[in-house]
C-alpha cells in the first residue's frame, strides 16, 4: 500500500535539474545530436524501434539521448509516446520476398538463388579493439560496388517446401489479434506470441532461445535463412480505396528449419520457427525464432519437457522489460506503511518468542 | 476518375510519400493556394507481418504516419500519407497530389516527380551494389583424397 507523501517537490525539481546536468555531461565535450545518435548508433535506435513497437528513428534516437543511452528507460519514452497517437489504419502484410537485401544468408544451403550476401555484419570482424576509432576525423573509404543482378530472393523454405519437405505456412488474410488493443489471454494464438515476441526484451529472448539449444526443450534448429532490408508499407487509404506504399522500414527475418518425426496424420518433415524485428536486429530475429518453435510443441504433437521456452505463460507473461522495470522499480517507492506493518508484526513475534524462552527457563 | 488513374496515382503518391521531406520541400518550394479539408495529422499505422513470410497475418508494431487533405481553388482534391511525423511533408505531398490530377501534371512530373524518382532509384542502386559486393563466391578447395 502506498500513501500520499508531500514535501518532496523541491528534491525533485532539484534532482531533475541535477539529471539534466549530468545527461549532458562536460559541455567541454561537444553535444551529442539526434541525427548522430540516428545515424552513427543505429543498431541501439533499432533496439529501442523494436521494443518501444513504433518505427520511427528519429524519435528513437530522441529517446536514446534522454534516457542518457539507458536503453529500456528510451523503449520506455517510446512505449510512452506510442500511446498519445491515434491508430490511422492498419497496413497490408509486408513482403518479405520482395525485401531488397541488404543481407541474406543460408546455413542450410550454400549455392541457393540469389547467393550468399553477406552485407554489413560483425561476422569475421576478430573482435579486436579498433584504436583508430578512438582518433577522430579518419575518413573512411567507400565500400566496394559489385553490379547487382536484378531478380527475386526467394526465400529458402519455398524450395523445401516444393518437394513437401518442410510444413507449409497457407496465407490467410484473418485479422491478427492485437495485445496493444485487448489483454493477452492464453491459450494465444501463433500471431499473438509471435506480437509479444518481437517486442519482447532482446536479451530475454536471447535467453529463452540459448536455453532451448543446450537442451531444455530441444528443437534441432537450422538457420534456413536469414535476410536483412528493406520493404515497403502499404497502406489502403480510405478516402480513395485503394492501396499506396507510404512507406519503407528495415526489417530482419529468420526462418529457422527444424526436425519433425511426424505424427499419425503428418509424414516426418521439417518444421519452421519464425523471426521478423524492426530494424537490423539479427541476434533479435534468430532468437524470435528459437523461441517460436520452442512454443509450438502442442501444436506439434511434441512432449512438453517443462522447459521455460515452452511454457507459453512464462515467456510471454515476463519478455516485455517495460512491464518488468515497472513492477520491479515499483518496490523502491515509499512503502512506509507496509513496512511499518510488517516492522510491528517482527517486533511482536520476537516479544511473543522471548516469553516463551523466559517461560521454559 | 478513369481505371488507368489509380495505378498512376499510386504510384506519385508512393513517390511523395517515401521522398525525404527536405530534398520535396526543395523541388516544390512553393505552394499554390489550397483549403485544408483535413490539417496534417500524425498518427500511427499498425506494420503487420506474415508467419513464415507467408501465412496468417501478425501485428509486428506501429510506424508513425502523418495524413492531411486539401483542395485547390479549381476544386481538385489532393492526398497525402506520408512515413513519419513531418507536418510540412505530408501537406505538401497533399498539394502535389492535388497538382497532378490537373493540367499541370506533366510540368510536375518533370519538375518533382522525375528527379525524386531518379535520386530514389539511384539510393537504391547504391545499396544493393555494396550488397552485390559482399556476395560470396564460393569455390571448392581440392581435396586430400582427390589429389
Amino acid at each position: 500500500m502506498y500513501v500520499a507523501v508531500k514535501g518532496g517537490e523541491r528534491a525533485i525539481d532539484n534532482a531533475h535539474a541535477w539529471l539534466a546536468e549530468e545527461r549532458r555531461g562536460d559541455p567541454a565535450v561537444p553535444e551529442l545530436s539526434v541525427a548522430q545518435i540516428r545515424q552513427q548508433l543505429r543498431l541501439a535506435v533499432n533496439r529501442v524501434m523494436a521494443e518501444g513497437s513504433l518505427y520511427d528513428p528519429d524519435l528513437a534516437a530522441l529517446a536514446i539521448k534522454q534516457a542518457r543511452g539507458d536503453l529500456i528507460e528510451a523503449v520506455f519514452l517510446i512505449r510512452a509516446y506510442r500511446t498519445t497517437l491515434p491508430r490511422l489504419a492498419a497496413a497490408n502484410p509486408v513482403d518479405t520476398a520482395a525485401m531488397a537485401v541488404d543481407r541474406r544468408i543460408s546455413a542450410t544451403f550454400k549455392d541457393l538463388p540469389g547467393g550468399q550476401v553477406l552485407g554489413p555484419t560483425f561476422d569475421y570482424t576478430h573482435r579486436l579493439l579498433d584504436f583508430a576509432l578512438a582518433a577522430e576525423g579518419a575518413e573512411v573509404p567507400p565500400a566496394a560496388i559489385a553490379p547487382a543482378a536484378p531478380g527475386p530472393v526467394p526465400h529458402v523454405t519455398g524450395f523445401l517446401n516444393r518437394d513437401g519437405l518442410i510444413e507449409d505456412a497457407p496465407p490467410s488474410d484473418a485479422t491478427p489479434p492485437d495485445m496493444t488493443r485487448d489483454p493477452l489471454e492464453l491459450p494465444a494464438s501463433r500471431a499473438l506470441r509471435l506480437q509479444a515476441i518481437t517486442r519482447g526484451d532482446e536479451g530475454f529472448v536471447l535467453s529463452m532461445a540459448y536455453s532451448t539449444q543446450r537442451g531444455y526443450g530441444r528443437t534441432h534448429a537450422f538457420v534456413g535463412e536469414l535476410r536483412i532490408g528493406r520493404v515497403g508499407v502499404e497502406v489502403e487509404i480510405p478516402e480513395l480505396g485503394f492501396a499506396v506504399e507510404i512507406a519503407e522500414v528495415e526489417l530482419t527475418e529468420c526462418e529457422t528449419v527444424n526436425q519433425f518425426k511426424g505424427s499419425k496424420t503428418e509424414p516426418p518433415q521439417f518444421t519452421r520457427g519464425y523471426g521478423l524485428v524492426f530494424g537490423q536486429s539479427e541476434r533479435k530475429a534468430i532468437s524470435m525464432s528459437l523461441v517460436d518453435r520452442a512454443l509450438r510443441w502442442r501444436e506439434l504433437g511434441e512432449d512438453d519437457s517443462g522447459a521455460p521456452a515452452q511454457d507459453e505463460e512464462f515467456v510471454l507473461y515476463h519478455c516485455d522489460n517495460i512491464q518488468a522495470t515497472g513492477f520491479l522499480e515499483h518496490i523502491k517507492l515509499p512503502h512506509y506503511v507496509d513496512f511499518q506493518s510488517e516492522l510491528e508484526l517482527v517486533r511482536r513475534l520476537r516479544t511473543e518468542a522471548a516469553t516463551l524462552q523466559e517461560a521454559a527457563e | 476518375m478513369t481505371d488507368a488513374l489509380p495505378t498512376a496515382r499510386k504510384e506519385w503518391m508512393a513517390c511523395l510519400a517515401k521522398a525525404p521531406a527536405a530534398r520535396l520541400a526543395a523541388l516544390l518550394p512553393d505552394l499554390p493556394a489550397h483549403d485544408t479539408l483535413r490539417s496534417p495529422e500524425t498518427g500511427a499505422v499498425m506494420v503487420r507481418g506474415r508467419v513464415g513470410g507467408t501465412g496468417e497475418p501478425f501485428n509486428l508494431g506501429e510506424m508513425t504516419v502523418t495524413r492531411c487533405s486539401v483542395r485547390l481553388a479549381c476544386g481538385t482534391v489532393g492526398h497525402a500519407w506520408v512515413q513519419g511525423r513531418d507536418k510540412g511533408h505530408a501537406r505538401r505531398a497533399a498539394v502535389a497530389d492535388a497538382l497532378m490530377q490537373t493540367a499541370g501534371a506533366a510540368d510536375l512530373r518533370a519538375r518533382v516527380l522525375d528527379p525524386l524518382a531518379a535520386e530514389a532509384r539511384a539510393a537504391s542502386d547504391m545499396r544493393a551494389g555494396k550488397a552485390a559486393a559482399t556476395k560470396v563466391d564460393f569455390f571448392t578447395l581440392v581435396r586430400g583424397e582427390d589429389a
